[in-house]
């Protein structure tokens, strides 16, 4: 069925630049049709599913407990150990698939879906088997027409092949993958709301004690939720090994990672990196990944991990790409969205441009995030429209602290003598979303003061500052523009 | 989480520096609020399940890893929890926290009806910031829209705690209202073309923390500081509510629930709460009238009123006897004023034709020697309850909630014998539906178990399911008339086979009149004394007090109405009764109130029967007499005056006690304490229940009368149940069912209310109504032995095949023009309007069977 249909499909949606690095979940990017059961079947798909099923499960979960694989995203949590911890003896349990990226700057799991879902797949299989469950909803982001399609073709014909269903390859493993779209929410990223969402309520997040998805998850039952680059990862070290695996990257952070760059970049796009052992500059500046800056221009700041994150400045490029030491730096490399920003871009509108997104995505649960990202978003419009207080900076960083109390993570503390601070920060929300809008005003307040105080003493006429910014900012985030 | 079910008795935690002991499990919210430390909340609810929401509540926690901010609503205790809820850092989140809240937050306290008794405003003050630092627009949305007939939502002021959206998903289960829109634009409202036409919609207006949910009948009316208001029990149905009735300037404005542990749980229907407006109603009865020589109702004095009642006795003593006088209601008087009736009928007059129900209860018998259950035995978690009566939601709204709650929250287990779905089907697989006068059949296989073959239409796995799920916990069985179409002899045969089956079981009356079962208590029933003794029992010692009781059973309403028709009656009292519209059979009553020399209507209000009456006593009514109640338990609570009676309206009891006294019996009632003083005596049930008890710390619940003393049932009382049988082709068997909003006088003088009647349909099962030619929605000619009448038929497959339903005792049609109180069961044919005559009225018609 899925041959019949190839001719049909639209081309692949750009984005991945092949780095001619090691490869283990973009091997077959390269190919037109990777999409398709045909192709994953010649390209040694659905071998790990076999093999797999030829070991005990417990057997499986060690292999992958000792590969050390970490979640993808965005906490880092080892996911062999995050299988372990649903309570004993309780049925059924669910593993949930959170394939609802959409991180401002994240779009590295829309590819996986998009060109290899049937690796995907797999990767839920071998999941559900090394953890004993039987069934499995795969929620897809709203937005993503193209990876909702072509995995539900994988799905239909992995299902026709017995792949997926009933006594799989001939064993007594039975397992169904459920698809579910979402219906366009930010915040069902977030794993509670996901499953608020799957279980047909308003996406709106628990909170956690006592709605820990391990003990209390989809439909009050234990749920392990797994990210989509991470179960991606499976197949590949069923395959070949943790200790295979574990040649790759660092000693803490084993394997190869996605990181999808936007911004001044001469080429931005999802890289396949090797985790913990590459840095900022490499990235950013070598010639196999990103190609340096758009012609001539100078980094100004980048944002390490997602609109969430709290930005870095140049002297941070030296960090590598692996979770403590960005985490050390007061910033989170979140689900590896990197977004770069020369100097042509102003401190203040790009400060906005991140707000107003986390404010107009709050889901209206909880006061502090739904009131407060507005009144920032409307602070932040107001100095912009050259309307400003002298009062608003201190506002603003006051309002954040009443979402996120106490010092906020920011880079810099160590040269201003503080204590580290860990990430993430303290919150009066009930999830990280309240924060995330405060990470962007702390991050310019702090290190562009000065933009701040030039655009409220100069009280630039509205008309004047709007066409102003025009002709001297460029977008944050450009379009991705990558050679694919 | 720890387990702290062990031997563990108290948690100590230590808030703001002392030691507390919270019991094992409680919230810390409520842990420090018990111990005099009051963390403000918005969200949070003691009666629904914390979401932790509005972050209000959020104070410095250390339980064992350091400091941290928690929203205490969702915290249990543990041991050596540490709490400050007065660090800095609590308090910069809680005023942070009330700034959020406040910078959308329109400030019209002066024009806003919460302003005064605002937990917003209150909790500002208390722990607010002082100032706002919020310089831009404000939220703006269309000021206030109505989202049902009665509730209207203003959201600009609203700060979204959930409370009104979480009740009427989790309490109510009526999710009409909804969160829309995200971020700031958050808002609640109803889907187009889906009002939130919840039967429990007050509820959310009395939890809102801010002014953002009104109703219409307290809109604008009064500043809460201008309110004053006394704790009382609702009378509208038999579950007793617990309320506080609020006042300015003697008139009634407002009714609030009040969170009784036993009782209602703070919950009220919307009846309950909104239908005091008929007391302050033009039509009330401000004087007493007397029907004058050219047979018009004319306005007299309460001396010339109470002369003719008494001459009109004295005549009927002297001619035919104290068996030609009789007295039908007594549901809506309080005890005392019921005590005092019975006295004067079968004390001083000597009649036994006394009966406070309509031909529509159960045998009193039944009710007064039942083992009885408590709404909380009733509720335990994990019991069975099994439904032999109305639809709970329909009839006693409050009592609904608590079954729901106990169904789908607390694990008890439904069991349905009744002839057509109710409010609580939604919560059972258990439905065991069947026409009515087969329900008795359904119960004995029910409890037989085993059945192979279906059973008056019920399938028999599903009978059998229902058998498995009988065994796995305590039985309660909810007993009431499920339809007046049926003899009640039907119940009483089902409730044997269950008897016997599970002689542990317990029972819930589900009779929904006001104070019913107080009046069976207090006499008001052929055969019986007060004090739940019969009238051979309780000879000695009434004859004792009162002089003399009535020598021999008297008749219940149908054989009193039959009896006047047939000219035995000289004197016929409505005690508060309109038979015209609520005796299952109106032709019999119309005949009977003509019949009948003289009839006197005790009521508040001009009603379809006391329009035809001789002579009309203006009574004081609910909120304007003190006293006492009896609810469905037999729990007595107290009932508190609020204003007073319209004109010359006087409470029921001195009206007693003034007749008894022109026919020469002092009572020597001064007070409605003195008669409860003399019940209390009299009376060994209520022996512990004196004014002072009533009044005793323990007894906010009110307390329950003491068991009868006869043990078990008395199933000899109803008549053994003759000519059930089959319908015949063509024929369908008839059920009426009642609506939380009908004809009663107190809904249709309550300008809110009166709307909100459905009015009459049929509803059908598909496969019935095929081939009759008709559409949903169109009318049909229901036509029974009797009458016939045209009203829009609904098709509905949960009807059991074989059936009709009809919505009954509505203003549109009266539904006992179909209705003999000599038939045990109502058959009728369902036509097309064409074949027949039709009513010029529409659906209004009523073809025949009036003269």
């Amino acid at each position: 069925m899925g041959e019949q249909l190839i001719g049909e499909y639209v081309d692949h949606a750009p984005g991945y630049v092949d780095n001619g690095e090691t490869k283990i979940v973009t091997s077959r990017f390269e190919y037109s049709d990777s999409f398709t059961l045909s192709r994953y079947a010649a390209t040694g798909g659905y071998q790990a599913l076999g093999a797999a099923l030829a070991r005990t499960p417990a057997d499986v979960h060690g292999e992958i407990r000792d590969a050390s694989l970490l979640g993808r995203g965005g906490a880092g949590f080892p996911c062999g150990v995050k299988w372990g911890f649903c309570p004993e003896g309780v049925w059924p349990r669910y593993l949930v698939v959170n394939g609802d990226e959409s991180e401002p700057g994240t779009y590295k799991d829309r590819l996986l879906m998009e060109r290899d879902p049937h690796q995907l797949i797999e990767g839920c299989l071998i999941a559900c088997y090394a953890v004993g469950l039987s069934q499995c909803f795969l929620y897809v982001r709203g937005e993503m027409a193209l990876a909702q399609e072509r995995l539900a073709q994988a799905l239909n014909d992995a299902y026709a092949k017995g792949y997926v269903g009933k006594d799989i390859l001939g064993s007594d493993f039975s397992c169904d993958i459920v698809l579910h779209w979402g219906a366009g929410a930010y915040i069902v990223g977030e794993e509670t709301a996901l499953i608020e969402s799957l279980e047909g309520n308003r996406g709106m997040p628990r909170l956690k004690p006592p709605f820990f998805p391990a003990a209390i998850g989809l439909y009050g039952r234990p749920t392990i939720v797994n990210n989509v680059e991470t179960l991606s990862n499976l197949p590949w070290i069923v395959n070949n090994g943790a200790d295979a695996y574990k040649t790759y990257g660092s000693e803490t952070s084993p394997g190869t990672r996605l990181f999808a760059v936007s911004g001044h970049v001469a080429r931005p796009g999802v890289y396949e990196v090797q985790h913990g052992v590459t840095t900022f500059r490499e990235l950013i500046y070598g010639d196999r990944f990103c190609g340096g800056m758009r012609d001539g221009h100078e980094l100004k700041m980048f944002i390490p991990g997602g609109g969430s994150a709290p930005w870095l400045f140049p002297e941070q490029l030296d960090l590598p790409l692996e979770a403590r030491p960005v985490g050390g730096a007061g910033t989170m490399l979140g689900s590896g969205a990197i977004v770069i920003m020369d100097e042509t871009t102003d401190a203040v509108r790009a400060c906005l441009r991140l707000v107003r997104f986390y404010a107009r995505e709050s889901c209206g649960k909880c006061t502090p995030c739904r009131e407060g990202g507005v009144w920032l978003e409307k602070i932040l419009q107001r100095i912009l429209d050259g309307h400003g207080r002298p009062d608003d900076i201190d506002l603003l960083l006051d309002v954040g602290d009443n979402i996120s109390p106490g010092p906020y993570p920011r880079a810099g503390w160590e040269a201003e003598g503080l204590e580290p601070i860990p990430f993430p920060p303290k919150q009066t929300t009930i999830c990280p979303l309240g924060p995330s809008a405060v990470a962007p005003v702390v991050s310019a307040v702090t290190r562009f003061r000065d933009e701040f105080e030039a655009r409220i003493k100069t009280r630039i006429p509205v008309n004047a500052a709007v066409s102003a910014a025009h002709s001297a900012a460029a977008p944050v985030a450009a379009p991705v523009t990558a050679a694919d | 989480m720890t387990d702290t079910n062990s031997e563990v008795a108290t948690v100590p935690v230590t808030i703001n520096g002392t030691e507390i002991a919270a019991d094992p499990g409680e919230l810390l919210i409520d842990a420090a609020e018990r111990h005099g430390v009051y963390i403000p909340r918005f969200c949070y609810h003691g009666r629904m399940k914390p979401v932790g929401m509005c972050r209000m509540c959020l104070v410095e926690v250390d339980a064992g890893r350091g400091p941290a901010l928690q929203p205490s609503c969702m915290i249990p205790v543990a041991p050596g929890m540490t709490v400050d809820t007065q660090s800095d850092a609590t308090v910069k989140a809680q005023e942070g926290v009330l700034e959020f809240l406040l910078i959308n937050h329109p400030l019209d306290c002066p024009v806003c009806d919460k302003g005064g008794e605002c937990p917003l405003q209150d909790q500002t003050v208390a722990f607010g910031p002082g100032e706002s630092r919020f310089v831009e627009e404000k939220r703006h949305n269309e000021k206030p829209i109505p989202i049902s007939e009665t509730v209207l939502l203003d959201r600009e002021r609203c700060i979204l705690c959930d409370r009104c959206t979480r009740f009427a998903k989790e309490v109510a289960g009526d999710p009409l209202i909804h969160f829309m829109n995200r971020g700031g634009q958050t808002e609640v409202n109803t889907f187009p073309d889906e009002p939130f036409s919840s039967y429990f919609s007050g509820n959310t207006v009395q939890i809102c923390p801010v002014g953002a949910l009104t109703a219409k009948p307290y809109r604008f009316r009064a500043r809460p500081w201008d309110l004053d208001e006394v704790e009382s029990t609702a009378t509208t149905d038999s579950v007793g509510s617990r309320i506080v009735i609020q006042s300015s300037r003697n008139q009634v404005l407002r009714v609030l629930g009040v969170d009784s542990e036993a009782v209602n749980w703070g919950w009220l229907s919307d009846v309950e709460r909104f239908n005091f407006e008929a007391i302050n109603s033009e039509h009330r009865l401000t004087q007493p009238a007397i029907r004058d020589a050219d047979a018009e109702l004319v306005s007299s004095s309460w001396g010339a009123a109470a002369a003719a009642v008494t001459d009109k006795i004295k005549a009927a003593l002297d001619g035919a006897g104290a068996g030609s006088i009789a007295s039908i209601g007594g549901a809506r008087l309080t005890n005392e004023a019921q005590y005092a009736w019975a006295r004067l009928l079968k004390g001083v007059i000597g009649t036994d034709h006394v009966d406070a129900q309509l031909g529509d209860g159960l045998p009193a018998e039944l009710v007064l020697s039942m083992p009885r259950a408590t709404i909380a035995e009733a509720c335990r978690p994990g019991g069975i309850i099994i439904l032999l009566g109305p639809d709970p939601k329909e009839e006693l709204g409050a009592l609904f909630l608590r079954l729901r709650h106990a169904i789908v929250e607390d694990g008890a287990t439904l069991i349905e014998l009744t002839p057509g779905p109710t409010g609580l089907s939604p919560h059972t697989r258990h439905r065991l539906h069947s026409p009515t006068g087969t329900v008795a059949d359904v119960a004995t296989a029910l409890v037989k178990g085993g059945a192979t073959t279906s059973v008056a239409g019920v399938d028999p796995g599903m009978i059998n399911a229902a058998h498995d799920a009988l065994g796995a916990g305590p039985v309660t069985v909810i007993l009431g008339r499920t339809s007046v179409t049926e003899h009640p002899g039907v119940l009483a045969d089902a409730a044997r086979a269950l008897s016997a089956a599970h002689p542990d079981a317990r029972y819930l009356s589900t009779l929904r009149r006001g104070n019913i079962h107080g009046a069976l208590d207090m006499g008001l029933a052929p055969g019986v004394l007060p004090g739940r003794v019969t009238l051979a029992g309780g000879e000695p010692a009434f004859t004792e007090i009162w002089g003399s009781v009535p020598g021999s059973v008297g008749m219940g309403t149908a054989d009193t109405l039959r009896a006047a028709d047939e000219g035995g009656i000289e004197v016929l009292f409505l005690l508060g009764a309109d038979p015209l519209v609520d005796f299952p059979d109106r032709a019999l009553a119309e005949r009977a109130l003509a019949h009948a020399h003289t009839v006197i209507a005790i009521d508040l209000f001009v009603t379809e029967s006391a329009a035809v009456a001789d002579i009309v006593l203006p009574a004081a009514g609910f909120a304007e007499v003190g006293g006492t109640t009896t609810n469905l338990e037999g729990r007595v609570s107290v009932l508190n005056p609020k204003v007073t009676p319209p004109g010359t309206a006087r409470p029921d009891w001195m009206i007693a006690a003034e007749l008894a006294s022109r026919l020469g019996s002092d009572f020597g009632f001064d007070s409605d304490a003195a008669v409860w003083e003399q019940v209390t005596t009299v009376c060994p049930s209520h022996g512990q229940l004196g004014a002072d008890a009533l009044a005793g710390v323990d007894a906010e619940d009110g307390l329950l009368v003491g068991a009868p003393g006869s043990a078990g049932f008395d199933f000899a009382a109803p008549a053994a149940v003759t000519g059930v049988s089959e319908p015949e082709a063509g024929s369908l068997r008839l059920t009426v069912g009642r609506k939380m909003y009908g004809a009663s006088s107190a809904t249709r003088h309550s300008p809110s209310l009166v709307g909100l009647a459905p009015g009459t349909t049929v509803r059908m099962h598909p496969e019935n109504l095929r081939g009759i030619g008709v559409d949903t929605g169109e009318p049909v000619v229901v036509r029974s032995a009797r009458g016939s009448v045209i009203v829009p038929v609904q098709v509905d497959p949960s009807i059991p095949l074989g059936s009709v339903w009809m919505t009954g005792f509505q203003s549109d049609v009266t539904i006992n023009d179909l209705l003999n109180a000599s038939d045990p069961i109502t058959d009728v044919r369902i036509e097309a309007v064409h074949r027949t005559a039709q009513s010029p009225s529409g659906a209004g018609g009523s073809e025949a069977g009036r003269s």
